[in-house]
């Protein structure tokens, strides 16, 4: 059989190959709810890693509500723009977090909500752009019982 | 008549040997002390920074014991400040035995502390600071790293008022934080307002709009260099301690603040950029390699005393110890914003070798005199080294989860981690005064509850993680919460959820049940309405019932991993 290399494997491109394949397929845990919305919302894109910053604390401080800022770089033209960016808890029962929908008319793909996080996981966030491109992050955020400090 | 060097060989051999009186040991180890000699530095460049740190309310001179276990994991294994003992000794050069062997490791720690005496003193600082202005009157800068105002009896009596007022007096240039909080916003905001010198804490917004709290920078001119310095409390105050006392202040680490923060003092136009920190060290180690434009890093909260100055790219790291124990001096050659050259000294404060400043022991004695009856009440005495600082047991942690199981008739006792406490040596009394130096804190309630035994191993992964993450940045500084009744195996090299295991019920030799239900005894629970006795009234009495306390080495603890 033919060695495919990695470029070539990519470049076949069908859903489920891109979300084996890809660095990113680690956290994705097979057929859970988490990995079917990505599946969904990257389509046949190729998913990238990087190319949004994530701003996230490395450990809540009240697990109720956990600030969350998202922003991904681009010129915000009609041509070339940011459509939407979906964020995901991982592993939270139900792992939406929230979309936020751009058009070239916001000026910048720049959104902050607060987030409830069920325990210790990564949250996700996937961006879709007007070419069709999809780019991905995940940032661990620690949920601990807490005290004990120094 | 005998030279003093020859007195000293003469002695050493016999203190070795062991058959020379006691007293005579004492007089020939403090031959090697004296003030001159602590203070002698060949000074260099235009700049000089003390810098002490986590005095926890120390205001007297007390004995410390630095920690035999104190495990790096990841990049940070077998590097410093993660070496102890003997390894130490030999990375640092230090001749066995020395005082600075002595101050900076826990080799022969019985022997050598009654040799060298106590450590310490804010009046002993205060002399070492005099001096030190003195002779570099417009070039030097001092600073407090925080956890300043907690660790006492008269300063929890206060609520930090002793500390901030004899602060006043030694006069530093400016000071971060984080027991500080535990005193609540409000007191906080009160205290920093009676303080002669900032408070910065760039580190630090309200959760309602997201603006900052304090200022995060301050400049200074000295030796002809603009100098900003930056501050950062501790990221993880409102995790590690109750964030009710804090509600509406967020913290963290906050790097892209950090490098906003040091853009604008270089955009300030300083040639020197300072970090006054309360990260800890593992974390301002990472920080360093990843926020450029940082010259000097004078690190906090970890407790770490390290006799020489860190380099992580062209960043400077400094571990100055905690208690008052050590006064670190760092002298800077700073040219075209840059630093040139560079001295360090990491100063032991040796009470007995340094002359008090007359007007600090003053300010001591009068911020202390309306408690005096209260804290000198002697209580018992002990016949064991009691310690604490340590990644899993102290001695003094012992005596306290001992006290939890009787005094409110537990199965297991949970005590917290922290890293401040004075030591006392075998044959000391034990006053009021040293309960309050391991329990002094404004959450003191003694809880009484029934866990599962899963849910005391999630309690134990968890505090372990915080303590032995590979990434320093999800790391909160503070040691293994201490068990009492239970023995368990760590592998500290495991993932989060895996460390833990053979958890085993000490009375009767059982393993844990994660189905079962035990009664448990803690106390600094960060939960709001948490019941019980306050743990220094407990103590108290049970040192009292006790008389005379006796810890066998602690063997409940078995680790791996490392």
């Amino acid at each position: 059989m033919q060695q495919l290399t990695r470029r070539q494997m990519l470049a076949l491109g069908s859903g489920a190959a891109v979300i084996t394949m890809l660095p990113v397929a680690p956290i994705l845990a097979a057929g859970s709810e988490f990995e079917m919305r990505v599946k969904k919302f990257a389509g046949t894109a190729m998913i990238r890693e990087g190319g949004i910053e994530l701003d996230l604390p490395e450990i809540a401080e009240n697990g109720n509500t956990v600030p969350m800022s998202v922003s991904v770089g681009s010129p915000m033209t009609k041509a070339d723009h940011v459509q939407q960016v979906m964020v995901l808890a991982e592993g939270n029962p139900l792992p939406g977090v929230i979309t936020f929908n751009f058009s070239h008319m916001s000026g910048s793909a720049e959104a902050s909500t607060r987030m409830r996080l069920a325990k210790t996981q990564n949250v996700v966030a996937v961006a879709r752009m007007s070419d069709g491109s999809v780019r991905m992050v995940k940032s661990v955020v620690k949920v601990t019982i807490g005290g004990c400090g120094g | 008549m005998l030279s003093r060097r020859e007195f000293w060989q003469l002695s050493l051999a016999a203190t070795l040997a062991g058959n020379f009186p006691a007293g005579i040991a004492r007089a020939a180890a403090r031959q090697q002390l004296d003030q001159e000699r602590l203070l002698s530095f060949e000074a260099v460049g235009n700049v000089t920074l003390l810098h002490f740190t986590d005095l926890h309310a120390q205001l007297l001179p007390i004995y410390f014991r630095e920690p035999s276990v104190n495990i790096g994991v990841g990049e940070n294994s077998g590097l410093p400040p993660h070496i102890t003992g003997a390894a130490f000794l030999k990375k640092f050069g230090l001749e066995t035995d020395s005082a600075a062997a002595h101050a900076l490791s826990s080799e022969d720690f019985t022997a050598l502390a009654r040799a060298y005496g106590r450590v310490g003193g804010v009046d002993r600082i205060a002399t070492l600071v005099k001096a030190i202005r003195a002779e570099r009157p417009s070039q030097t800068l001092l600073f407090d790293g925080g956890d300043t105002w907690q660790g006492s009896y008269t300063a929890l009596q206060t609520r930090g008022a002793d500390m901030v007022e004899t602060m006043n007096l030694l006069a530093p240039d400016a000071m971060t934080g984080h027991w500080e909080f535990t005193y609540g916003t409000d007191r906080v905001k009160e205290l920093s307002e009676a303080m002669d010198f900032p408070f910065l804490c760039g580190n630090i917004r309200d959760t309602e709009w997201d603006e900052p709290v304090f200022d995060a920078i301050k400049y200074f001119e000295r030796g002809g260099v603009r100098i900003g310095v930056i501050g950062q409390a501790f990221p993880y105050t409102p995790i590690a301690n109750p964030r009710y006392m804090m509600p509406e202040w967020a913290f963290g680490i906050r790097e892209d603040d950090m490098r906003r923060h040091v853009a604008e003092v270089r955009a300030g136009g300083a040639d020197l950029v300072i970090l006054l920190s309360h990260n800890g060290f593992d974390v301002d180690r990472k920080l360093a390699s990843r926020v450029e434009g940082i010259d000097v890093i004078l690190t906090g909260h970890t407790h770490d005393a390290l006799p020489v100055a860190v380099k992580q790219g062209k960043t400077l790291l400094i571990a100055s110890g905690s208690h008052g124990k050590f006064l670190s001096r760092l002298d800077l050659d700073v040219q075209g914003g840059e630093v040139r050259d560079f001295k360090f000294k990491l100063m032991p404060v040796f009470s007995d070798a340094i002359t008090p400043d007359p007007e600090m022991s003053a300010m001591i004695e009068k911020v202390r005199a309306p408690y005096a009856a209260a804290t000198s009440r002697v209580l018992g005495h002990s016949e064991s080294l009691l310690y604490r600082r340590g990644n899993f047991n102290g001695t003094f942690d012992d005596l306290i989860c001992q006290a939890l199981l009787q005094e409110r008739d537990a199965e297991i006792a949970l005590s917290p981690g922290f890293r401040w406490g004075a030591s006392i040596l075998p044959g000391q009394p034990i006053t009021v005064d040293d309960v309050y130096s391991v329990t002094a804190i404004t959450y003191p309630n003694v809880y009484r509850s029934k866990f599962t035994g899963a849910f005391i191993k999630e309690i134990l992964e968890d505090v372990a993680d915080n303590l032995f993450n590979p990434d320093p940045y999800y790391q909160q500084g503070g040691d293994m919460v201490r068990v009492g009744g239970m023995g368990y195996r760590i592998d500290v090299g495991a993932k989060i959820g895996s460390r833990i295991s053979e958890m085993t019920l000490l009375k009767d030799g059982q393993p844990i049940d994660p189905a079962r239900e035990y009664v448990v005894a803690g106390w600094a629970s960060v939960n709001e309405g948490t019941q019980g006795p306050p743990i220094y009234d407990l103590v108290t009495k049970y040192i009292e019932t006790e008389k005379s306390i006796n810890i066998p080495p602690n063997e409940a603890v078995r680790i791996t991993g490392t």
